[in-house]
């Protein structure tokens, strides 16, 4: 690591101004703030002096997501395994299976998303920023596993001009730059990003008799009336099947356990905002309490449980890693009680009663990141007006 | 090239004063018909059709239109045109005509045409206000058929109904994006237009 510090160290002058590769200074810049922990000290003033900045904050959500990486590579394997009948279990060889499945689109997403990062940084002579870091990851765990890395590409590069780079770069982005790349693929091409024969990696085997791809929540959704959730076999799926997350899905999102231990660090480090994880599962759990009280044939979503609900499908991470997005969500405190419980519960009506969306978790995130700014605005407006009102003072 | 003055009525709509890219109007129906170019072509003809001729009727009838009553009256004309139209396009081509339904109508209630007879055939010769009609209506149409051509090329694979992606793509795992029939994309389109307008005219930038 040292001789590492002292080559960079050694080529540094060049980057700095008035060097021969001057113009390069914010990629430079970015790498070595990447690796090391930048030696630049205010010179004035008063400042609050903290190791944690944007890049250690990034670097702490991608750890709390490596379970959830992890896991969902292994549940590949295993998924293939069982549709194709291969009656072997060994962990590594189901690990590498689905790493070797989902890693070119985790270098597509990279390659694509941090290129525009860093064409555009370059042409505005801007620092690079490393909010792609962690959307880099994101975007191809809640995609499902056999989507086409071209889909990918051109999903990413939407997202990231039009959803970040357009309204000023990192931090200025209104809407979830990983769930607007969802998004995009699920409207532009949504026979890659719905149905049955998407979610599980059968490389180019034929499946077994009674082989069915489709999600738990896409079985719902098709059927009529209660119906009980198949794995991929056509054996029935448990609970503990679903909160450990055995099933076909978008490869990240499956494992409710996984995705817990990720929200057990975002806390514990204090970067994800308990405020809207814990409203938001209350939410979600309130409003599938009410849906399964009415359940009725003709919306068979709602005949899950609330614990069923909120194991399955892309909820729980929708929640712990896309709706506590700092930059998305509300600012304000009591705000977030507000937005989160509305993410939990748009999220589980969409999943419910419109039949054409399997999934809500997404939708209910982009929608309500929409109105963030509008709750920020309510809640510090009507703070004003309460002090304002407690302020008057009588005339005589 | 030096432009006479008497032609700028036609040549500014066209760029600098744009009705759909500069002024932002228009929209709706920029974004109803622009799927395919062939709506967008007809739906172009139509407008400039529809407002010429508005424009040089109300040029005519400027300085006789009692003040008070003159949106009426313009509403009048208007509709008598793209009545006519409507007519015309159902007995000539149908299936366009089908394609285009509520929205060869809703022309009356295209902003354009109300702003253009208000701002300038109100206060205008019959000449340059044809002149004006004409360059507005093609600078709302150009923007028109820019985006129907990237929204058919995207979203369908073809251009005025001819498949222009090869088959080979197709097979080779090429999908048409379905997200460029749906009304969104037309307004990234036409914001993708903006952007590089903007980018090359410095002057209209805030």
């Amino acid at each position: 690591m040292k001789g590492l510090k002292k080559k960079i160290d050694n080529v540094k002058p060049h980057f700095e101004k008035g060097g021969k590769f001057e113009k390069l200074h914010s990629v430079f810049d970015g790498f070595y703030t990447f690796l090391f922990t930048p030696n630049e000290t205010s010179k004035s003033g008063v400042h609050i002096h903290d190791s944690n900045d944007s890049k250690r904050t990034m670097t702490t959500v991608i750890i709390a997501l490596l379970p959830c990486v992890l896991f969902g590579m292994w549940n590949i394997g295993l998924q293939h395994n069982l549709a194709v009948g291969d009656p072997d279990r060994a962990f590594f060889r189901m690990f590498f299976y689905g790493f070797f499945a989902v890693l070119p689109q985790i270098l597509t997403a990279y390659i694509v998303g941090l290129g525009i990062e860093f064409v555009v940084a370059q042409i505005r002579g801007h620092e690079i920023q490393e909010g792609f870091l962690v959307s880099g990851i994101l975007i191809p765990m809640i995609c499902p596993v056999d989507t086409p890395c071209w889909m990918l590409a051109v999903a990413v590069a939407f997202a990231v001009i039009f959803a970040k780079e357009v309204f000023g770069g990192t931090g200025y982005n209104f809407l979830n730059v990983a769930l607007v790349t969802r998004a995009f693929l699920f409207f532009a091409y949504p026979s890659k990003m719905s149905g049955d024969n998407v979610f599980v990696s059968l490389g180019n085997q034929l499946p077994v008799d009674g082989f069915s791809g489709a999600t738990p929540l896409g079985q719902l959704a098709a059927s009529s009336g209660e119906a009980q959730v198949l794995g991929v076999t056509g054996d029935p799926l448990t609970l503990t099947d679903m909160f450990f997350g055995f099933y076909p899905g978008s490869w990240g999102e499956t494992s409710t356990f996984c995705i817990l231990i990720g929200m057990v660090i975002l806390l514990v480090t204090g970067i994800a905002s308990w405020r809207i994880i814990l409203s938001a599962g209350v939410g979600g759990f309130l409003m599938g309490l009410l849906a399964h009280h009415f359940a009725m044939d003709l919306y068979p979503v709602t005949y899950l449980t609330p614990f069923e609900q909120m194991s399955l499908g892309g909820f729980a991470f929708a929640v712990v890693f896309m709706a506590t997005d700092p930059v998305t969500s509300c600012r304000t405190e009591t705000g977030k009680y507000i937005y989160g419980f509305l993410v939990g519960v748009i999220a589980i009506l969409i999943r419910c009663y419109n039949t054409g969306y399997p999934e809500g978790a997404m939708l209910s995130v982009l929608l309500m990141n929409c109105f963030a700014p509008l709750i920020d605005y309510i809640v510090v407006n009507s703070n004003i007006n309460r002090r304002l009102k407690r302020a008057i003072i009588k005339e005589q | 090239m030096k432009i006479s003055k008497s032609w700028l009525p036609f040549v500014n709509p066209l760029s600098k004063d744009n009705p759909v890219i500069v002024q932002v109007l228009g929209i709706c129906s920029a974004l109803a018909v622009t799927a395919k170019l062939e709506p967008a072509v007809v739906m172009t003809i139509s407008v400039t059709a529809v407002l010429a001729l508005a424009n040089v009727i109300i040029s005519l009838l400027r300085n006789t239109i009692p003040n008070s009553i003159r949106i009426i009256v313009q509403l009048v004309v208007v509709a008598a045109l793209v009545v006519i139209v409507d007519q015309v396009l159902k007995a000539w081509n149908y299936e366009v005509s089908k394609a285009l339904s509520v929205f060869i109508g809703l022309i009356i209630t295209n902003c354009i045409i109300m702003g253009r007879l208000e701002a300038f055939a109100m206060s205008n010769r019959p000449w340059p206000a044809f002149l004006d009609g004409v360059g507005n209506a093609l600078g709302y149409g150009m923007i028109l058929i820019i985006v129907a051509f990237f929204r058919e090329l995207l979203g369908s694979g073809t251009i005025f109904g001819y498949q222009v992606i090869p088959q080979w793509w197709y097979d080779a795992g090429y999908q048409n994006n379905g997200m460029m029939i749906l009304p969104p994309m037309a307004l990234i389109t036409v914001a993708c237009i903006i952007w590089v307008h903007r980018a090359k005219n410095k002057d209209l930038q805030e």
